[in-house]
C-alpha cells in the first residue's frame, strides 16, 4: 500500500511564516516598544558605562560638573586598589562556596534523595525549599539577621552558644550558608528534571548488579547530567557573582570583610560618589558576565 | 460558485527550489478536484497559493473570472479546512462555526442562526456548546466543514482532509465528503498523498511531482492510462508491473515473452521500451499461450478475496498478477499469464512517457 | 534489616530532618514574631496578639510603601507584558531581517546586564534626566530589565501555537488585528498570565533599583522601606518589621500558589535551563 510520509512542513514554512498577514512593517512596529525600553535601559547603560569608566566623573564636587577624560586611569587604579582585589577575592569565595559547592551539592542531593521519598515528605521539602526561593530578598535577609543575631538569634540558642555575632565574626561563612539556603531551589528543580530524564532501565541495571548509591551516581547518572551540571554551575555562578543581597545582611562589613563586588561598586559609586571609578569596575563585571554567558549559551546550543 | 483558473503559476523559494513550476490548470465550477502526489511535490503549496496564504512568484490565479492574484487571503471568497482542522480551542462549536460571520460583524442572532443551521445539516446539533477538545476526530472534521460552509464561499479548499482520521473512520468520512460536495455543488480542491482517496473522491485528478503536473485526468484515465511511469507507479494499491524490454519483429520482447504491441502504437524495432501492465490486468493463460509470460510461482500473498502472485520468469524478472482466491497456484508451480486486451501500456524507456 | 541498611535508613532520616529544619527554622520567625506582643529576634512561642498589626498600619510610611510597591509593579508588569507579547508575536510569526541575531542578543542581554552591573550608568542616566524619585520611570527601568527574558519565554510559547489557527482565521476574512484578538491572545493566555505573574513578582521583590532611584522615603516601595525600618535608630522596630515583612511577602506567595494551581506551572524565577 503506497503511502508516502507527510509533506514536511519545513520547506513550506520558509515562504509562509507570516501567518496572520502582519507584514514586515507592522511587525517592526510591534517590536519597537520593547526594543525601545531595552535599548534605553539595558543596551545604552551597558555601552555608556564604558565611557563613564574612562572619565573621572563624580557625584558631587568639581568633577561632577566637568569630568575629564582620563583614559585607562580608573582601570589601572583598580589593579592597585586593595579594596578592589579584596572585593574580587571575596566574590570568588562567595561564588565557589555558595553556588558551585553549596547550591549545586545540596540541590543535587535533594533531587536525588527526593526521587524515592514518600510523597508527603517530598512535597513538604519541595514546598519549603521553594518558599525560600520565592520570598523577597529583603524579607529573607531579615529572617537571617534575626536568626544570626548575637543576643536573641535562634542559631545561637540552638547551638547553645549565645553571644556569637555571626554576621560580625564570620561574615563570609554566614553569607555562604545564607546564599546556599536561598538559592538551592533552582538547582534542585533543575537536577530533578535532569534526573527524571535518566533512563530508568539503566538505573535498575545498576541496582541489580549491586551498585551502591554513590557508584550509581558516579557511573550511571553523572554521564547523563554532565552537561546540566556545567550549565547549571555557570548560570548560578553568574547570578551569585552579581547578587546584591549580601548588602542587606552585612552591608559589606565589618570593615570590608564581606564586601563582595556588587557591594563594592555600590559603595564606590553612591556612598563614595566616585562614579567614574565604579563604572570602570562595573564594566569589568560586564565583561566577566559576557564571557560566562557566552560559554553558557554555547554549551546549551551544543547540547540541543 | 466559481471555477478556478491558474495560468503560468510558479512559486520559487529564496533557496531556488521551484515548489510550483509553471502550471496551467482550469478547474470547472462545481468540480471535485484532487491534487495528488508524494510529499514535497508542491501540492500543498499550490493549494495555499489558491487560498492566498502564499504568494506566487509569477503567473495568475483567477477565481470565477476574477483575477485574485493580488488579492489578500481574506478577500478571495475561499473557505479552507486545514489538516488539523484549526478549530479554535477557546470557542465553542457554535462560535467556531459562526466565526466567518463574526469576522463580517454579523449580529449575534445571525451568527447563532447560521451555527444552528449548519450544525443540524451535519449532525452536530447536540454539540453546539461543547469545546473542540471534547469532540472526536470525525466530529471535529465536520465542525471544520460546517465552518467552511457557513462562509458561503465560492470555493472550498481541503488540505489532507482525511489523514487525521483512523483508517475505519476514513472510509466513512470519504463517503460523507463525496455526498456533501455533491449536495453543495461547491467547487472543491483537495490535497492528498493517498491515491486511493483521490481515485474515490475526485472528478479529476492532477498528479504532481516536483512542482509539475505529470498528468491531469479523470480517475479512470489516470488509473487505466497513466501518462508516464511515475504516475503508473504512484497510482494503484498494488504497484504496476514496469518491465524493461525492446521491440523485436514488431512484438514487445519482455520478461522472456513476446507480447503484441498495443493497438494504435507505432514503434520501430530495436527501441528500448518499458512495458506496463497492472497485476489486476494480467490474467491466467494456458501454458502454451504465445502471447503470455511464463515462469514459476515464487511468492503468493493473500489479499483477502484475491491473491497477489509473483512469477519468476526465465530471465529472472519478477512479475506480479492478482488471481481470484479459487485459482491460487501453489508455490513453485509453472504458470503463464497474459495481459488483458487493451491493458498493456508501452512507455518510452528514455522519456518514460506513454507511447 | 541488615545493620548497614539500618544505618543508611537512620542517616537518611537524620539528613531529611536536618534539611527540613534548615529550611524551616529561619522562616518560622515570620510566623511567630508578627503576632508576639513582645517580639524578639529569636524564635519563641509567641504571646499571641494582633496589636502589632494595628501599630504597623499606624506607621506613617508602611501602608504607603505597599501602595508604592503596587504602583511600581503595575507599571513594570503592564509594560513588560504588553510589550513582550507584541514583540514575541511579531518575532515568532514574521521574518524580520536580523531576527535570529536579535534573539541571541536578547538572550545575552538578559543574563549579562544585571542590576549590579548596570547600577552606575542607570543611576547616572536617571540622575541626569532628573528622574530620580519617579515611580513611573523606575517601573520602566525594571520593565526594561525584564523584557528580554519575557520576550524569550513568550516567543517560545507563541511558537507552539499552531499556525493553522491564524491562517484559518485569515482565510475566513479576519484582519491582522482580528486574528490577534480573536485567536492568538486567547490561545496564548496561559503564557501571558505566566509572564504577568512572573514580572509582578520580580518587580515586587526588586530591591536594588528602587533603592538607587527612589530616595524620597514617601516614594519608596515596601522593599526599600523594610530596610529603612531596620536602619532607623539603633534597635530595629520589632513591632512593625515582622508584620510588615509578612504583609510584604504574602502577595508573592499567594501569586505563586495561584499560578501553580491554575496553570500547573512552576516558573523558577529565572531563565529556563
Amino acid at each position: 500500500m503506497v503511502s508516502p510520509p507527510q509533506e514536511t512542513p519545513q520547506r513550506r514554512r520558509e515562504g509562509a511564516r507570516d501567518t496572520a498577514g502582519l507584514g514586515v512593517a507592522r511587525a517592526i512596529g510591534f517590536v519597537t516598544p520593547a526594543m525601545l525600553l531595552i535599548g534605553i535601559f539595558l543596551v545604552f547603560p551597558a555601552l555608556w558605562t564604558i565611557y563613564i569608566g574612562l572619565t573621572d566623573y563624580e557625584l558631587t564636587g568639581a568633577k561632577s560638573i566637568s569630568p575629564r577624560f582620563v583614559g585607562l586611569a580608573n582601570f589601572l587604579e583598580a589593579l592597585d586598589d586593595d579594596l578592589f582585589t579584596n572585593a574580587l577575592w571575596l566574590t570568588v569565595v562567595f561564588v565557589l562556596g555558595s553556588a558551585v559547592i553549596g547550591q549545586n551539592l545540596l540541590g543535587f542531593t535533594l533531587a536525588w534523595l527526593l526521587r524515592s521519598a514518600r510523597p508527603l515528605v517530598r512535597r513538604l521539602v519541595e514546598a519549603l525549599v521553594l518558599l525560600s526561593w520565592i520570598l523577597p530578598s529583603v524579607v529573607v535577609a531579615y529572617l537571617w539577621i534575626a536568626l544570626l543575631d548575637r543576643d536573641g538569634g535562634t542559631l545561637g540558642a540552638l547551638l547553645g552558644s549565645p553571644g556569637t555575632a555571626w554576621l560580625v565574626e564570620y561574615p563570609m561563612l554566614s553569607l555562604i550558608v545564607f546564599n546556599t539556603w536561598r538559592g538551592t531551589a533552582f538547582s534542585m528543580m533543575l537536577y530533578s528534571s535532569a534526573l527524571a530524564a535518566v533512563p530508568p532501565s539503566q538505573l535498575e541495571t545498576a541496582r541489580s548488579v549491586g551498585a551502591s548509591g554513590w557508584q550509581t551516581v558516579r557511573d550511571v547518572v553523572f554521564p547523563h547530567i554532565r552537561g546540566h551540571v556545567l550549565t547549571n554551575t555557570l548560570l548560578i555562578s553568574l547570578w551569585t557573582a552579581n547578587d546584591f543581597t549580601p548588602f542587606l545582611l552585612t552591608a559589606g562589613g565589618p570593615n570590608h570583610q564581606s564586601e563582595t563586588l556588587p557591594i563594592f561598586i555600590y559603595q564606590q559609586a553612591i556612598a563614595g560618589g566616585r562614579l567614574g571609578y565604579a563604572a570602570a569596575i562595573s564594566f569589568l563585571l560586564l565583561l566577566v558576565n559576557l564571557v560566562v554567558a557566552l560559554l553558557y549559551l554555547g554549551l546549551l546550543r551544543r547540547r540541543s | 460558485m466559481a471555477g478556478i483558473e491558474l495560468t503560468g503559476l510558479s512559486t520559487v523559494y529564496p533557496n531556488g527550489v521551484r515548489a510550483v513550476d509553471d502550471l496551467d490548470v482550469t478547474i470547472a465550477d462545481g468540480e471535485f478536484f484532487a491534487l495528488l502526489g508524494p510529499s514535497g511535490c508542491g501540492k500543498t503549496t499550490l493549494l495555499r497559493t489558491i487560498a492566498g496564504l502564499e504568494q506566487a512568484s509569477s503567473g495568475t490565479v483567477a477565481i470565477g473570472e476574477r483575477d485574485v492574484t493580488a488579492v489578500s487571503a481574506g478577500q478571495r471568497q475561499v473557505a479552507m479546512v486545514f489538516q488539523d482542522y484549526a478549530l479554535f480551542p477557546h470557542m465553542t462549536v457554535a462560535q467556531n462555526i459562526a466565526y466567518p460571520l463574526r469576522v463580517r460583524r454579523a449580529s449575534k442572532q445571525d451568527q447563532r442562526a447560521a451555527a444552528v443551521e449548519a450544525s443540524s445539516d451535519l449532525g452536530l446539533a447536540d454539540y453546539l456548546e461543547r469545546r473542540p477538545a471534547q469532540l472526536s476526530g470525525g466530529q471535529q472534521q465536520r465542525v471544520a466543514l460546517a465552518r467552511a460552509i457557513t462562509m458561503r464561499a465560492d470555493v472550498l479548499l481541503l488540505d489532507e482532509p482525511l489523514s487525521n482520521l483512523d483508517a475505519r473512520l476514513r472510509l466513512d468520512a470519504r463517503t460523507f465528503l463525496k455526498r456533501l460536495q455533491r449536495e453543495l455543488g461547491l467547487t472543491t480542491v483537495f490535497v492528498t498523498h493517498d491515491q486511493a482517496e483521490a481515485l474515490a473522491l475526485a472528478d479529476r485528478i492532477a498528479v504532481m511531482s516536483d512542482g509539475r503536473i505529470r498528468q491531469l485526468g479523470s480517475p479512470k484515465e489516470v488509473f487505466q492510462r497513466p501518462g508516464d511511469t511515475f504516475v503508473a507507479n504512484f497510482i494503484g494499491s498494488t504497484p504496476m508491473n514496469l518491465l524493461d524490454g525492446t521491440i523485436a519483429d514488431g512484438l514487445v520482447e519482455v520478461a522472456g515473452a513476446r507480447l503484441p504491441v498495443p493497438a494504435g502504437v507505432t514503434v520501430a524495432d530495436g527501441t528500448p521500451v518499458v512495458a506496463g501492465i497492472r497485476p489486476e490486468y494480467l490474467l491466467l493463460a494456458e501454458p502454451g499461450d504465445a502471447a503470455g509470460i511464463t515462469g514459476t510461482v515464487s511468492i503468493v500473498e493473500n489479499l483477502g478475496v484475491t491473491s497477489l502472485v509473483t512469477i519468476e520468469c526465465g530471465d529472472g524478472t519478477l512479475v506480479g498478477l492478482t488471481v481470484p482466491e479459487q485459482h491460487e497456484p501453489p508455490v513453485g508451480a509453472p504458470i503463464t499469464a497474459a495481459p488483458a486486451p487493451t491493458r498493456l501500456l508501452l512507455y518510452n524507456a528514455e522519456t518514460r512517457t506513454l507511447l | 534489616m541488615t545493620p548497614g541498611a539500618v544505618l543508611r535508613r537512620t542517616g537518611y532520616v537524620a539528613f531529611m530532618a536536618a534539611v527540613l529544619a534548615f529550611f524551616a527554622v529561619p522562616m518560622l520567625w515570620l510566623a511567630s514574631a508578627p503576632f508576639d506582643s513582645n517580639p524578639g529576634l529569636g524564635l519563641r512561642w509567641p504571646d499571641w496578639t494582633l496589636d502589632n498589626i494595628g501599630k504597623t498600619f499606624a506607621h506613617p510610611y508602611a501602608l504607603g510603601s505597599l501602595l508604592n510597591s503596587l504602583v511600581l509593579c503595575v507599571v513594570a508588569t503592564a509594560a513588560t507584558t504588553a510589550f513582550a507579547t507584541l514583540a514575541a508575536y511579531a518575532l515568532s510569526r514574521v521574518r524580520i531581517p536580523g531576527r535570529d541575531a536579535l534573539l541571541y542578543v536578547l538572550l545575552l542581554l538578559s543574563s549579562v546586564v544585571t542590576g549590579t552591573a548596570a547600577m552606575v550608568p542607570i543611576f547616572v542616566l536617571m540622575f541626569q534626566l532628573g528622574l530620580i524619585n519617579s515611580q513611573y520611570a523606575t517601573g520602566l527601568v525594571i520593565a526594561g530589565g525584564l523584557l528580554p527574558a519575557a520576550i524569550f519565554i513568550l516567543k517560545d510559547f507563541v511558537d507552539s501555537v499552531p499556525r493553522s489557527y491564524e491562517e484559518s482565521a485569515r482565510v475566513f476574512g479576519a484582519s491582522p488585528t482580528q486574528v490577534l484578538t480573536h485567536v492568538v491572545l486567547p490561545v496564548a493566555r496561559p503564557g501571558i498570565a505566566t509572564i504577568l505573574v512572573w514580572a509582578f513578582v520580580q518587580a515586587w521583590g526588586n530591591f536594588l533599583l528602587p533603592f538607587l532611584l527612589l530616595r524620597d522615603v514617601e516614594a519608596q516601595p515596601a522593599a526599600v522601606l523594610l530596610r529603612t525600618l531596620k536602619d532607623e535608630g539603633g534597635s530595629a522596630n520589632l513591632t512593625v518589621i515582622p508584620v510588615f515583612s509578612l504583609l510584604y511577602a504574602i502577595p508573592v506567595v499567594a501569586l505563586y500558589l495561584f499560578v501553580s494551581k491554575r496553570y500547573g506551572f512552576r516558573f523558577h524565577g529565572g531563565i529556563k535551563a
